[in-house]
């Protein structure tokens, strides 16, 4: 059933891959973050009780959403590395590491920007904001443990067993607002209900969270290959690459 | 699936169920602690048989009843009621209040509960729900009129 990934364990072949979907991840993501964002923020109707303010929706919301998804497929990656020792898949989890570590930032910054003229407060210790900066210093801790080892496979293990570990706390954030009182609200559209947004504000939202998803997929992408290329880069299959690029 | 990637799962899985069972039984035990505020009737009737004492510092959150909001014409001082679902507790407050504030607004105001029923805060905070929608949109379903946040009074 998974035979045909089996061959993108080879660095090579995960390589061409990578650079095959860039493109294809690269425009589009760049296209509906765009739509999005310029939709959301200048032609979205303001909201009844928050006015325009509101509009940091549209890059708090996707950004706050992607960073656990962002985690999961990081901790995935982590899974095969462990259990199959695929090298290309620590590779893949180190890839996506500081790319959630920084949409992580820009939800609780986004977060903060939002609550200090809506709550009046830029943070506040309750339970959703707490597990959302735990959910950062996990990122952190998975950078700085692979960082730690002067060994590539014995990193990938450390940090792939803390970046498992660290899944625990996906849930909770999502719950954080339904088992616990909160300042923060509770979820608007990741929830099984109809979501609570009116139509012409949700579409622009929807685009962006696409959009942001596709970007990060790109950006993971591009470090992915770059991080295959500082890991092989005496082998030949790296040498020919480099050869035919200079002569372009 | 080879022995020795069978056994590395089964490893990876049994840390799991583990891990997931010793956060938990830690995310039961915190479980008052982590909640951000008290309601009203919490303050009054106890949580889990526990009554708030006078004299502590804690934080309220409820809803402020329409009508209660009663303001100082010389100070910034003002008093309000908040309620959930039972008995209604009294906050007063000298400060700034949030641009969000309003009758029938979810508050959380930090302080000191000073009398059984009367809570001397230093913060307040405005809380709001997850629903967005235009104004005319929610003339219409709610029948609120729309204030903008940024102009105009806090009274409606």
């Amino acid at each position: 059933m998974w035979k045909w990934l089996h061959p993108y364990a080879k660095p090579e072949r995960a390589y061409h891959l990578c650079h095959r979907l860039q493109p294809y991840l690269w425009w589009p993501g760049v296209l509906a973050l765009l739509t999005g964002c310029i939709w959301g923020l200048a032609f979205a109707p303001q909201d009844y009780q928050q006015g325009d303010s509101f509009r940091i929706i549209y890059i708090h919301v996707p950004s706050a959403i992607l960073s656990m998804s962002t985690y999961v497929a990081m901790a995935g990656a982590a899974l095969v590395g462990i259990v199959w020792q695929w090298r290309t898949a620590f590779m893949a989890m180190i890839a996506m590491a500081p790319v959630g570590a920084v949409v992580t930032f820009i939800a609780l910054f986004t977060g903060a920007a939002w609550g200090k003229p809506m709550w009046g407060t830029w943070w506040v210790w309750d339970a959703r904001l707490t597990s959302e900066l735990i959910l950062m210093f996990l990122y952190l801790g998975v950078i700085a443990l692979y960082g730690a080892f002067e060994d590539k496979q014995q990193a990938g293990k450390a940090a792939g067993v803390m970046a498992l570990v660290g899944v625990v706390n996906i849930p909770v954030i999502h719950y954080s607002v339904e088992w616990w009182n909160t300042l923060h609200q509770g979820a608007t559209i990741s929830k099984f209900d109809k979501p609570s947004i009116a139509p012409e504000m949700l579409w622009p939202l929807l685009i962006a969270l696409l959009g942001l998803a596709l970007f990060i997929a790109a950006v993971s992408v591009m470090r992915m290959k770059n991080e295959i290329i500082r890991r092989e880069y005496h082998r030949p299959w790296v040498k020919a690459l480099a050869a035919s690029s200079v002569g372009d | 699936m080879n022995p020795r990637r069978q056994r590395r799962l089964a490893a990876v899985g049994g840390i799991g169920v583990l891990i997931i069972g010793a956060v938990t039984l830690m995310l039961f035990a915190l479980n008052d602690n982590i909640d951000l505020f008290y309601t009203p009737s919490e303050i009054v009737e106890g949580k889990d048989g526990v009554k708030p004492s006078v004299g502590q510092r804690l934080r309220i959150g409820g809803m402020v009843v329409p009508g209660s909001v009663s303001r100082d014409s010389d100070s910034l001082e003002v008093s309000f009621t908040l309620v959930d679902t039972g008995p209604a507790v009294t906050v007063r407050y000298a400060g700034i209040l949030p641009d969000l504030f309003r009758e029938g607004q979810g508050i959380v105001a930090t302080g000191v509960l000073v009398d059984t029923k009367l809570i001397e805060a230093e913060e307040v905070l405005a809380k709001h729900d997850e629903e967005y929608m235009p104004p005319e949109l929610a003339e219409k379903m709610k029948g609120i009129k729309h204030v903008n946040p940024n102009e105009g009074s806090n009274e409606s």
